[in-house]
């Protein structure tokens, strides 16, 4: 059976959704050599991630094993991950410069 | 494998056969593209720079079009100037006739205008055409390909599926001796400390570091967030949400080979192996960058499905995301398929985009080729038009 979503990295705490997915669903998915089951609290859609975990406001956000922005609220298992409670730490000319 | 080509004066290989008319300034643009669509044989290259701009960016245009009429995929160049151009049509014409193939030039305002410049400019293509038409491919080894790998309207399946297959496709290339470029500076952003540590000196990963640098600044002057702009709107619709997810999806495009050398935009660079030419990723400008980089062949990612190749180089358009594949069979080349474990078959899929790259390389023709799509690149400038 094909994947519905995928984890990346076994540092990651977002999965990436391989299909059209819907609030409630239950998806059991590999982690390195375990299981993890997340329930979802929103649809998702195909391509665009949720998290794996409780993420706490300002921490960071990891998929691929690397940081790829910072939380801007708590992010609850299930819930979907993007542009509405992530920022970039990078290109961030509105804070008076990149964040190096 | 090998690939058949078409052998340069100056030893290169062009996988294409055509003469290259370029516009040395936005003002000669008109009569550039009368003459390529007059001649068969010709591949125009037009963009918006060349005058009424500062001495850095017209060295910058210069450099670009001399390092295009270089491409071997280029068999003879007619450079056609309006003639009050900020760049010099004489440096362009002798800089590009250092590579030993026939150059031509016409200056609209000596020759009396448009009309005339057409005219005789037609008649100097037709004749370089011609002559060009006697070269017959011969066969080449794999490592006289010079492959440049670009991802544009990227999303999630980029990152999962047809960057990871280019990036394949490089390592091929680069075991067998050939010659890989990529770029796109601003998708670097998040990644470099990965790229560095591919970084064949100390010295060409401080190179990495500073290019990222300065493209940075040149994002924050403007005192915005540059999301929006990048990632783009697409990119976000495509499920990336911060530029540092859309480089880490990007940089496994190039493979996973030592970078030998990081240039400047417009640059040729020496020898074989990995290199990076400092650019940023928006389309136009970045090809340019490729093709002023020798590619003969253009690798292609794409996730929504962007249409463009590039006047005189195969563009082969590779995606891994099906409802693209399904509703753009008019752009898209290669299809990768999602694996039921993902990343499994991005060795094979890596495999069969080099044959396709070798068969392309050979003269297969690509969808952006058959549809001509493609004839409005730039050339990539930093400061005003003044």
């Amino acid at each position: 059976m094909k994947q519905k979503a995928v984890i990346l990295n076994t540092k990651d705490n977002v999965a990436t959704a391989l299909a059209e997915l819907k609030a409630g669903d239950t998806l059991e998915l590999e982690v390195g050599e375990e299981t993890k089951e997340v329930r979802l609290t929103t649809d998702i859609p195909f391509g665009h991630k949720f998290s794996l975990s409780k993420i706490e406001p300002d921490s960071p956000v990891i998929k691929y094993g690397e940081i790829i922005g910072v939380s801007t609220a708590t992010i609850k298992p299930g819930d979907y991950v993007h542009i509405h409670n992530v920022v970039s730490r990078r290109g961030r000319g509105d804070l008076g410069g990149g964040d190096k | 494998m090998s690939f058949l080509g078409y052998r340069r004066q100056n030893g290169s290989v062009g996988t294409r056969n055509y003469i290259g008319i370029i516009s040395t300034v936005t003002c000669a643009n008109d009569v550039t593209w009368w003459i390529s669509q007059q001649v068969k044989g010709c591949a125009p290259f037009l963009h918006d720079q060349g005058c009424s701009q500062t001495q850095p960016d017209l060295d910058q245009v210069t450099r670009t079009l001399i390092s295009l009429g270089w491409n071997p995929n280029l068999a003879g160049v007619l450079v056609v100037s309006l003639g009050c151009e900020s760049v010099s049509v004489d440096e362009i014409a002798e800089g590009i006739a250092e590579s030993g193939k026939p150059v031509e030039k016409i200056v609209i305002q000596k020759v009396g205008g448009a009309i005339s410049a057409l005219s005789q400019g037609a008649k100097l293509a037709r004749d370089m055409a011609v002559e060009a038409s006697k070269t017959k491919r011969e066969e080449f080894s794999d490592s006289e390909l010079v492959l440049g790998v670009k991802c544009g309207a990227s999303d999630t399946t980029s990152g999962l599926t047809s960057n990871p297959a280019a990036g394949a496709t490089c390592d091929l290339l680069i075991d067998k001796g050939g010659t890989c470029i990529f770029g796109e500076t601003t998708e670097f952003m998040g990644a470099e400390h990965i790229l560095t540590r591919r970084a064949a000196t100390p010295q060409v990963a401080n190179k990495i570091m500073d290019i990222v640098a300065r493209m940075e600044k040149r994002a924050t002057a403007m005192g915005f967030d540059m999301r929006g702009g990048q990632p783009t709107a697409g990119n976000i619709a495509g499920g990336l949400t911060t530029i540092e997810e859309k480089s880490l999806g990007a940089i496994v495009k190039g493979g996973t080979k030592p970078i030998k050398e990081v240039y400047e935009y417009g640059e040729r660079p020496q020898g074989k192996g990995l290199f990076i030419v400092d650019t940023p990723g928006r389309e136009p400008e970045f090809l340019t960058a490729l093709g002023a980089a020798g590619a003969q062949v253009i690798i292609f990612s794409t996730g929504l499905g962007a249409p463009q190749g590039f006047p005189f180089i195969p563009v082969i358009k590779v995606t891994g995301n099906p409802i693209t594949y399904e509703r753009l069979p008019v752009h898209i080349d290669v299809f990768i398929e999602l694996a039921e474990k993902v990343g499994s078959n991005i060795a094979q899929a890596g495999e069969s985009l080099y044959q396709e790259v070798m068969a392309v390389a050979s003269g297969k023709q690509t969808k952006a080729e058959i549809i001509n799509y493609g004839n409005f690149p730039n050339i990539f400038t930093v400061g005003p038009v003044i």
